[in-house]
């Protein structure tokens, strides 16, 4: 019988996982995690590079993955392009898909139909995650993924302050559970005068914000938007650092490259 | 050991103790060359019908996308999106796919009398068209007023647009100064969402829509297609229902989302405020535009007042709109003249697939060939803003032969 092959040496991490500070293994310096973008330029490529990442044989991180945005199949199809099977790490418990395409806290009854619904989507959240945690994967840390913020406001029927509460809700259990949140929010919608409240209240709880928006010069094929992270040294701090790098969105990936440095 | 192989496979199927299915059987399997023309399969499981334009069909890919959700924002100045739902309905009745159009007029079926027709292939089918057209109104063959959908697919008449003289393609090139017989009109459901009293009956009637879908048609892939004209216009009377529309549209993108179903919905963008309008933007898989051309708006608005069928001779009087700036655009853009608006496309739906589709040219005029069918043509832009989607910088031109002048803004 031979013996298995070495396995293969972990690679260089790229401009985001620098930024991020997960490049060197060992948990990252943040908790709460904001991803950023428009109509134009659409944010979903970062869910998937994390979601990759968590769920990468390299570590052994899980994932609680809130799909509100599309179905299973098309994350499945989408991670499988870049060279992870998300049905099998669903049968090995390592990822909790909660599919949430038809959510709606139905409100004819009542406000609180609201406040229960949201109730119970935090339930199965913390469930999902006492799940991972009582098999056998205590090694690695949990990652809780929500694709997208505008689709639970459009479910709470624009009450900010359900959605702040489960927001911080979630917050709570990134320190009670050890566990990360990345969430994706359009930012556009939120930058007109009526609605910068939620923008505002979502930078305070922040710890980093990263941004993807279209290149000032605009549509290109070969660089497809630029992206900025922002970490801060505290929740609603000030920013510690600022990282800026632009993008390409591949099929089996994404590139990410300082400007002019592609050619 | 042939026999007693096939008794193996025979005892399999019926006993369905074996995991071995034959590929016929297998709901999954692509069929090597789909009889059903309506429907076309692309690369990674997409499957596409026609839009009704075949030069939005190639800019698009290969079409709309089944379970996609296709927005177009609407200008006030020119109802061009109407050109678009019209197209799209007819290419749903020449493949006898079912149609749902749901409309804040009060009788929607006025606007299915203006659906424009198949273009024929000949004289002699010219000729045939006619003879037809007498009989009909003979109402000699039976022809019933109330049609089912059943019916229709059952009924061996010959319908000119369903027999072998219109080919049957993908993607058909419409007149669109011929209307559609009322005959083939009859089945596409109608409702008025004129100030509908709760959004759940829009809802009830899309769910009951989906669900009445023949799943194959004969082990063909089948299509359907819903069309929603002007959704948060004002006469629908849904001024304080901001959040109920937008659930309604994340709704629908929900439900046909695992569906083999296309929603086309347009609505005017002035009746939204901005954090809505990017809402709706970022709930579309595909997002399309349609503008009016500055400076012809104002022979625009006098003559598309009305949502009567509009014969297209009016537009012989394009060439005494001679204000300065009409001018000014003919030295810009060849062909301007013929030129009724521009559509520009914001997003297009990618199958399964996380790579943004970057076209080469996201503005193109809508222009119609042989004053008869609409065609799309690319203008040159140039490089100035963002994609915020403003056409108004447009520049020279690359439609047609090398000769026009390029001139920057």
């Amino acid at each position: 019988m031979n013996p298995s092959p070495p396995p293969p040496p972990p690679r260089d991490p790229d401009l985001l996982e620098e930024a991020l500070g997960l490049g060197r293994g060992g948990s990252p310096p943040w908790r709460l995690a904001f991803v950023e973008d428009c109509v134009e330029t659409s944010g979903a490529f970062v869910l998937h590079h994390f979601l990759k990442r968590a769920l990468s044989t390299e570590g052994d991180g899980t994932v609680v993955f809130l799909g509100l945005a599309q179905p299973f199949s098309h994350y499945d199809r989408v991670l499988r392009k870049m060279g992870c099977n998300l049905s099998v790490q669903r049968n090995k418990n390592k990822l909790h898909f909660i599919d949430l395409l038809n959510l709606e806290f139905l409100d004819e009854k009542g406000e609180n139909d609201r406040e229960i619904g949201f109730m119970d989507l935090y339930n199965r959240i913390l469930r999902s995650i006492e799940a991972i945690r009582s098999k056998d994967n205590n090694g690695g840390w949990t990652t809780i993924i929500i694709d997208d913020l505008s689709h639970l406001e459009i479910a709470a029927h624009g009450s900010v302050k359900h959605v702040l509460d489960f927001l911080q809700y979630c917050r709570s259990l990134t320190s009670e559970m050890d566990c990360f949140l990345v969430i994706l929010n359009h930012e556009d919608i939120h930058s007109s005068d009526e609605a910068l409240q939620m923008l505002s209240h979502l930078d305070y709880i922040s710890d980093i914000l990263i941004k993807a928006e279209t290149l000032s010069t605009g549509i290109a094929a070969d660089v497809h938007g630029q992206m900025t992270v922002v970490i801060k040294d505290a929740p609603g701090g000030l920013i510690k650092k600022l990282h800026s790098f632009q993008f390409k969105v591949k099929e089996n990936g994404v590139e990410f490259f300082y400007p002019g440095s592609r050619f | 050991m042939a026999t007693a192989a096939d008794g193996r496979l025979l005892g399999a199927r019926s006993a369905n103790t074996s995991s071995f299915s034959r590929a016929r059987s297998s709901p999954s399997a692509v069929l090597p060359s789909p009889p059903n023309p309506g429907v076309k399969v692309g690369p990674n499981g997409a499957t596409f019908v026609s839009s009704g334009i075949p030069d939005l069909d190639r800019i698009l890919g290969g079409g709309f996308l089944l379970g996609s959700l296709v927005m177009v924002m609407e200008d006030a100045d020119a109802p061009h999106h109407l050109l678009l739902l019209r197209n799209f309905m007819s290419q749903g009745v020449v493949h006898r796919q079912p149609v749902l159009f749901a409309s804040p007029l009060k009788d929607p079926r006025a606007f299915l009398g203006t659906l424009p027709s198949p273009v024929s292939l000949s004289k002699e089918h010219r000729q045939r068209d006619t003879l037809v057209d007498h009989n009909q109104q003979d109402q000699e063959k039976g022809l019933r007023i109330a049609w089912q959908y059943k019916k229709y697919f059952g009924d061996q008449q010959s319908s000119q647009i369903h027999n072998r003289d219109v080919k049957q393609e993908f993607s058909n090139d419409f007149d669109l100064r011929k209307a559609l017989e009322r005959q083939h009109v009859q089945y596409i459901e109608s409702m008025s969402i004129q100030d509908i009293p709760r959004l759940t009956i829009l809802r009830d009637r899309c769910s009951n829509f989906l669900s009445g879908l023949p799943r194959s048609d004969g082990g063909n892939l089948s299509a359907g297609r819903i069309a929603i004209q002007s959704l948060c216009a004002p006469q629908c009377g849904y001024a304080e229902m901001d959040w109920d529309l937008v659930a309604f549209i994340r709704f629908l993108r929900s439900i046909i989302r695992s569906s083999n179903v296309v929603a086309v919905v347009t609505f005017p963008t002035s009746f939204l405020s901005p954090a809505f309008l990017k809402r709706w933007q970022h709930l579309a898989d595909t997002l399309l535009s349609v503008r009016a051309i500055p400076g012809m708006f104002k022979c625009f608005a006098f003559l598309m007042r009305s949502i009567v069928w509009i014969t297209w001779s009016y537009f012989q009087l394009f060439p005494f709109c001679t204000s300065d700036e009409d001018k000014d655009m003919a030295k810009l853009l060849t062909g301007y003249q013929d030129m009724l608006g521009l559509l520009h496309v914001h997003k297009v739906a990618h199958n399964n697939s996380q790579v943004p589709t970057v076209l080469e040219a996201s503005t193109f005029s809508l222009k119609l060939q042989k004053r008869r069918s609409l065609v799309l043509e690319r203008l040159n832009q140039a490089p100035v803003e963002a994609s915020s989607g403003t056409s108004y910088s447009t520049s020279g031109t690359c439609s047609g032969p090398s000769k026009g002048s390029s001139l920057d803004f």
